[in-house]
């Protein structure tokens, strides 16, 4: 992909610690298109979360960015410190956390604490500041945007709040917008309504997103790629419908399975045996190769990045044989609407 | 249909927020705020038959968790009454409660809250066995490693404190806990929803085992319709207070009914239906404080009309061992 807005190449994020440096993101690479949404999966430790973090230089000792490039537009945020970083972030690239009081301060009208972010990084006049804050929250779909901005923080509801910080993470028009599990605290319906917003700001603004989550059903329906992390790596990348339709890491593989919504209800579920290895303690070779029912004697070297069809990739030495069937085989059981 | 083990019987709940010293002073005065009460559980009825796993779905704020520990003695009802094995939970008192909370145990969403983390979890888990007499203190390691093993944990962890367990460890030494008091009933309140999805199945899959080899009979409350209907016999899904909608559970994913079961359904995302296919309920969900009059659901519902306004719907049978509460399935909206 030539048009790639982001570029993340080789990142490694390390932190200190009395057991020796923790390689939590340990040589990442992806890269997102304007008005792509980029799914970045993994369970807890995987490293998704560092991952974001690191993007936009978030990282505080102990921790370090120990190599590796963030190319934004070209130009590598890995090496702006200060105020050439302060620049960047807001304008160019912005982030929306997974609790929104992350984000807003609960002492400040919302409205205030939008205009500050608007004359952070352009030189308008108050009024237009307002009005531009006012088009932010029409735009992620709040209702009476105008008295919204004279409410605090408190008199809205947990999805209104995300949606306000997704409407601030929107002000400048970045670019990019990393989300790190914006909807995980909100339910069903009211993140059924905010991943409708974001498929179509995506896809009006141009705005890419690098969207991560542990939820795998909510990237099957909102991304246009996935990336899945283990143990700080990428274990396996490509188009969203065609690593849920036929995944080709075992890890990745094993995760869909064992979905209770896939599944004949009742019957055993298939199950990853163990759990996730310490950061300070991983097997050599492939992380995964403890738990991994494909493991082979290859497996305690490391594994190759294996690149497939389509731009899709894997690390593995064993990659599960694609499936040759519809996209959407993994729909026949489960539950129907009756519209 | 085999004996209730479980009945509720026109169950409510109300939580009532009692003005503070300064709030009166100011009533008295005649501007301070009035006592408001939270309606978490109203009028709710349910049977649950001896070996059924009964699944309790909603959003937050739908009493769903109240309802469950009304059921487990926890919390006891402002009106009505839930009879275990014919004898009433709350009214009973002494040795009687003793006796009954022993035969309901309750599992917890959040296995870090959930287990004493100063206490070795062997003595967490022989604590009520021991105090109940169910063994006798000499027997009860023996006792204790027997759970350990059952629920896939060595039984030389035994001496070991709650931080050295990952998660979905802890969820099953709360699991060996609660089966340590052999109960003829389970609570479970969002037993997997903190836990990763690989974990999340094997604790579902133990679940599923034991029920098979103990024959529990057990409320499952979730707010995951996936892990709902994997294990449930019936559901029952909540809505502000009430439950709108009952049915076997095959029967309520092939064709729900009321117009909020739908709605979740729809907004629900899914692996492998492919992206921008979001049809999203509208609105939000109303507070308990000041629930909407008539049908809770109806500013959120594409159908509403008049009368679900004026009058909330009865749930009404609208086939064998299933009922829904809409006005749509007796006579319409209008």
């Amino acid at each position: 992909m030539s048009d790639a807005v982001l570029r993340v190449k080789d990142l490694q994020t390390q932190f200190q610690s009395r057991a020796g440096a923790l390689k939590a993101v340990n040589g990442v690479s992806f890269e997102v298109g304007r008005g792509r949404i980029l799914g970045l999966v993994g369970e807890s430790g995987s490293g998704k979360s560092v991952t974001g973090y690191s993007i936009l230089g978030l990282i505080e000792p102990p921790g370090r960015i120990a190599g590796g490039e963030v190319l934004l537009n070209g130009k590598d945020l890995t090496r702006l410190k200060g105020e050439a970083i302060r620049q960047v972030r807001g304008a160019q690239i912005a982030m929306v956390f997974q609790d929104p009081m992350m984000t807003l301060n609960p002492v400040l009208k919302i409205g205030t604490q939008m205009i500050a972010a608007v004359r952070a990084h352009d030189r308008v006049s108050r009024k237009a500041a307002r009005a531009r804050a006012r088009d932010a929250l029409a735009k992620v779909g709040i209702p009476s945007p105008e008295e919204r901005l004279d409410a605090y923080p408190h008199q809205l509801s947990g999805g209104m709040r995300q949606r306000v910080a997704i409407a601030i993470a929107l002000l400048h028009s970045p670019a990019v917008i990393i989300a790190d599990e914006p909807t995980t605290a909100l339910d069903v319906s009211i993140q059924g309504q905010i991943l409708a917003e974001v498929r179509r700001l995506a896809d009006e603004t141009g705005t890419a997103f690098v969207w991560i989550t542990h939820d795998l059903a909510v990237v099957s329906s909102l991304a246009d790629d996935i990336c899945v992390m283990y143990a700080g790596k990428v274990v396996e990348s490509g188009p969203a419908a065609e690593v849920i339709a036929s995944p080709r890491h075992p890890y990745t593989a094993g995760l869909l399975a064992s979905v209770p919504a896939e599944h004949e209800p009742g019957t055993k579920l298939p199950q990853v045996p163990g759990s996730t290895p310490a950061l300070a303690n991983l097997p050599p070779g492939c992380a995964f190769a403890p738990r991994c029912a494909k493991a082979g004697p290859a497996c305690t070297t490391t594994p190759p990045v294996q690149t497939f069809e389509d731009g899709r990739t894997a690390l593995c030495h064993y990659p599960i044989e694609p499936v040759s069937c519809q996209p959407h085989s993994l729909t026949s059981n489960t539950y129907r609407s009756a519209s | 249909m085999p004996a209730a083990l479980l009945d509720v019987e026109h169950v409510s709940k109300r939580f009532v927020k009692h003005p503070n010293l300064g709030e009166r002073i100011a009533g008295l005065l005649g501007a301070g705020p009035k006592a408001e009460t939270v309606r978490a559980v109203t009028n709710v009825s349910l049977t649950v038959a001896k070996g059924e796993v009964v699944g309790l779905v909603g959003e937050s704020g739908c009493g769903k968790s109240t309802l469950g520990r009304m059921i487990a003695g926890i919390y006891t009802p402002s009106d009505g009454k839930i009879l275990f094995d014919r004898a009433p939970v709350a009214k009973s008192q002494g040795r009687r409660t003793q006796k009954l909370t022993t035969r309901v145990q309750m599992i917890h969403q959040d296995p870090f809250a959930s287990l004493n983390p100063r206490i070795r979890i062997g003595d967490t888990v022989a604590e009520g066995p021991v105090a109940h007499g169910i063994v006798k203190p000499r027997e009860a390691d023996a006792y204790v490693a027997d759970l350990l093993g059952r629920v896939g944990l060595d039984p030389g962890y035994r001496r070991r404190f709650p931080h050295q367990f990952s998660g979905g460890q802890r969820q099953r030494i709360a699991i060996a806990r609660a089966l340590a008091m052999k109960p003829d009933l389970l609570v479970l309140d969002e037993p997997v929803a903190s836990l990763d999805v690989s974990i999340q199945a094997q604790v579902l899959n133990l679940f599923m085992d034991l029920r098979r080899d103990l024959d529990l009979t057990g409320i499952f409350i979730s707010h995951d319709l996936g892990v709902v209907r994997h294990v449930s016999d019936r559901v029952a899904i909540m809505y502000l207070g009430r439950i709108v909608e009952m049915a076997p559970t095959s029967e309520l994913y092939a064709s729900p009914n009321h117009p909020y079961t739908r709605a979740l359904f729809e907004s629900v995302p899914r692996i492998g239906v492919g992206r921008k296919d979001f049809r999203p309920i509208a609105g939000e969900i109303p507070s308990p404080l000041h629930p909407p009059s008539g049908c809770h659901f109806h500013p959120r519902c594409p159908f509403a009309g008049p009368r679900c306004k004026r009058e909330a719907p009865a749930l009404t049978a609208i086939a064998p061992g299933r009922s829904s509460a809409c006005h749509l399935n007796t006579g319409g909206t209008e």
